[in-house]
């Protein structure tokens, strides 16, 4: 790793803790990017082969497809195991047992021990299971490949980017820092007070349950939540709230799972912003901005897909480290 | 289609340099979006409070069950104390699938911190210990529901059982006790005054119609299918359903006791080895039922 990457590594990790991206120093920025930006200013060759590129981009939706068709087949996968009781993936999103191997959910499994202050080896073999999985697999994968929250919450912004397109609605950003504050909150609640109180309002709990055991009153604050979202404040919960979200971040540090972008055919017209949950790791796509001619986007990245299937150059792509070496 | 304009504050058109008259002097740049953004961050300020508010409002209505505090639940067998149980639950419902009479049913919003925290409706479904081997203790991932307790979590006085319980199922196997160390409630005749047994009368038919939902094991029908209560109708002469039924050994019976007036009365009498599974509340066949499960009662002498 270059030493401007290795600096933004430490960058991404406190932009996943709500710190608002920057602008690099010259000297943070590694001489063979500094070379393609002074290129891509003012060449006329560059900027006709963009409009040429983005007259004939077509819209792709190949990641999306596969994300929600394994997000829904991971969802399926419970309900079935218990419908038709063929016992292969039985339990919920928060705890379950694939083929009989525990697998716990990382924030369930922290509000359980901080609450109960003790822990069993059950719990400790399926936490275990869970953090090394998804620490290979991205971290906040878990956001977009299985929660079920998420997949409302996309059709939800549809709408809700559809109204403001019709300026009936406005998105009203809000401070990111609130993430971390609820994370606190929430863990210091379950310390305190002996309850797993999160578990009580957590979307993602909610409606595993509902979808596996059946609907109750609890889809209530689901709704409101997507409400909220729909006319106030653009995927407000996944961007600002979610305390499991940070905790598969912070997972995800690690991951050798990312989407990798490289600065020499980027347009930097900003699509990939436009359609991100986290437009903040996508930072480094501005004119000027890229430390490096290849820069690994950070950890509070989802993994989803939608700026790959976006991008018209082809300038994100998803990247496992060391594995396009090997090959 | 660019970036956003407050990323490349550059862009803004410069006042014009060469003004010929000195008018009032011109906001800078830099002054308006300064001015533009101080107002975007008083806004942002505003709708983050917004969000907190309606997160933690919501958080807090996972204090309800302080509020429903007299509205005890049973639990599953082998579940915690109450408090121990919510603050270990990690509301997947595993021990729901693995019941076979699905007595055990997830708990909803009006239940605060209860959201998806199993409990038994022993009216409705009882645990009949058909799986034998307590599979909820079994599938539970942590500790919630358990066989042994930790160390620092001692058994409330009159909640431990003095002996493992015979289960009647397994009574001719060579292990015939259920693996549980404590009680989730005991039975006890909340109205006597209906008891059939109490009044003398035997019971025919259904024990609670024919469109009862409930299943129990039969030992004489299968031993390993429970059917519905509604398929066994009864025809005893002395109303005992309670004791015939009751899946634990030694755990209820019914006697004859002297009154004080000296006359004898037939009554079911709950002994130390009732685990408060809930199946005599389940088969009684008035309504309401004579005898009920007293949730995480403990056994007094």
């Amino acid at each position: 790793m270059s030493n401007p990457l290795r600096k933004r590594f430490g960058e991404q990790i406190l932009l996943m803790f709500g710190r608002e991206p920057k602008r690099p120093e010259e000297g943070d920025i590694a001489p063979a990017a500094q070379k393609i930006h002074f290129f891509k200013q003012g060449n006329r060759d560059f900027i006709a082969e963009k409009k040429h590129a983005r007259a004939h981009a077509v819209k792709k939706n190949t990641w999306r497809n596969r994300r929600w068709a394994t997000l829904i087949t991971a969802n399926l996968l419970f309900v079935l195991s218990y419908w038709l009781d063929v016992q292969l993936l039985e339990g919920s999103l928060t705890a379950s047992r694939f083929v009989g191997f525990h697998l716990i959910d990382l924030n369930s499994a922290l509000q359980v021990m901080l609450a109960h202050k003790h822990i069993i080896v059950n719990l400790l073999i399926g936490t275990g299971t869970i953090l090394v999985g998804w620490a290979l697999l991205g971290g906040r994968t878990f956001c977009s490949w299985v929660c079920p929250y998420h997949l409302l919450a996309e059709w939800a912004e549809k709408l809700h980017l559809w109204l403001a397109e019709k300026k009936l609605v406005s998105d009203a950003p809000i401070d990111r820092r609130l993430r971390v504050v609820f994370w606190l909150i929430f863990a210091l609640l379950a310390l305190g007070t002996g309850y797993t109180v999160y578990e009580a309002i957590s979307p993602t709990g909610i409606l595993s349950r509902a979808l596996i055991y059946g609907p109750g009153l609890a889809l209530l604050w689901v709704i409101a939540l997507l409400f909220f979202e729909v006319f106030f404040s653009r995927r407000a919960w996944c961007r600002y709230a979610c305390p499991i979200g940070l905790t598969y971040g912070v997972v995800g540090i690690v991951s050798p799972l990312r989407v990798k972008y490289t600065l020499e055919g980027c347009f930097h017209e900003g699509d990939c912003r436009k359609v991100c949950l986290v437009p903040h790791v996508l930072d480094t796509v501005i004119k000027g901005r890229a430390v490096d001619t290849e820069v690994p986007i950070g950890p509070d990245c989802t993994r989803c897909g939608l700026c790959v299937d976006t991008c018209p150059s082809g300038s994100l792509k998803f990247d496992v480290k060391g594995l396009s070496k090997l090959l | 289609m660019s970036d956003d304009p407050k990323d490349s504050p550059s862009a803004a058109p410069e006042p014009a340099a060469s003004s010929p008259a000195p008018r009032k002097p011109a906001l800078t740049a830099a002054q308006r979006m300064s001015r533009e953004r101080q107002q975007q961050a008083r806004r942002r300020v505003l709708h983050t409070i917004l969000l907190s508010g309606g997160v933690m409002g919501a958080a807090l209505s996972g204090w309800l069950p302080l509020a429903y505090a007299q509205r005890q639940r049973l639990r599953p067998p082998g579940a915690l104390d109450e408090k121990d149980f919510l603050a270990s639950c990690i509301k997947c419902g595993q021990c729901v699938q693995v019941c076979p009479v699905n007595a055990i049913k997830l708990a909803d919003l009006v239940d605060g911190f209860g959201v998806g925290a199993p409990y038994i409706a022993a009216r409705d479904q009882a645990c009949d210990f058909s799986c034998d081997a307590v599979q909820c203790i079994l599938a539970c991932p942590t500790g919630a529901l358990t066989y042994h307790k930790p160390d620092f979590l001692k058994p409330r006085s009159g909640a431990g059982l003095a002996a493992k319980p015979v289960l009647k199922a397994k009574q001719k196997d060579p292990e015939p006790t259920l693996n549980l160390t404590e009680r989730i409630g005991i039975a006890r005749l909340t109205r006597p005054e209906s008891c059939l047994a109490m009044q003398g009368k035997g019971f025919k038919g259904q024990a609670r119609g024919a469109g009862f939902k409930g299943r129990m094991r039969y030992m004489e029908v299968d031993r390993w299918k429970p059917i519905p209560v509604a398929d066994h109708p009864y025809d005893v002469p002395e109303c005992d359903l309670c004791v015939r039924e009751c899946p634990v050994a030694q755990a209820i019976s019914i006697e004859t006791v002297t009154l004080a007036d000296g006359r004898q009365r037939r009554q079911p009498v709950v002994h130390e080895p009732c685990v408060g599974c809930g199946v005599c509340e389940m088969v009684c066949p008035v309504e309401q039922a004579a005898i009920e499960v007293v949730p995480r009662e403990v056994w007094r002498a």
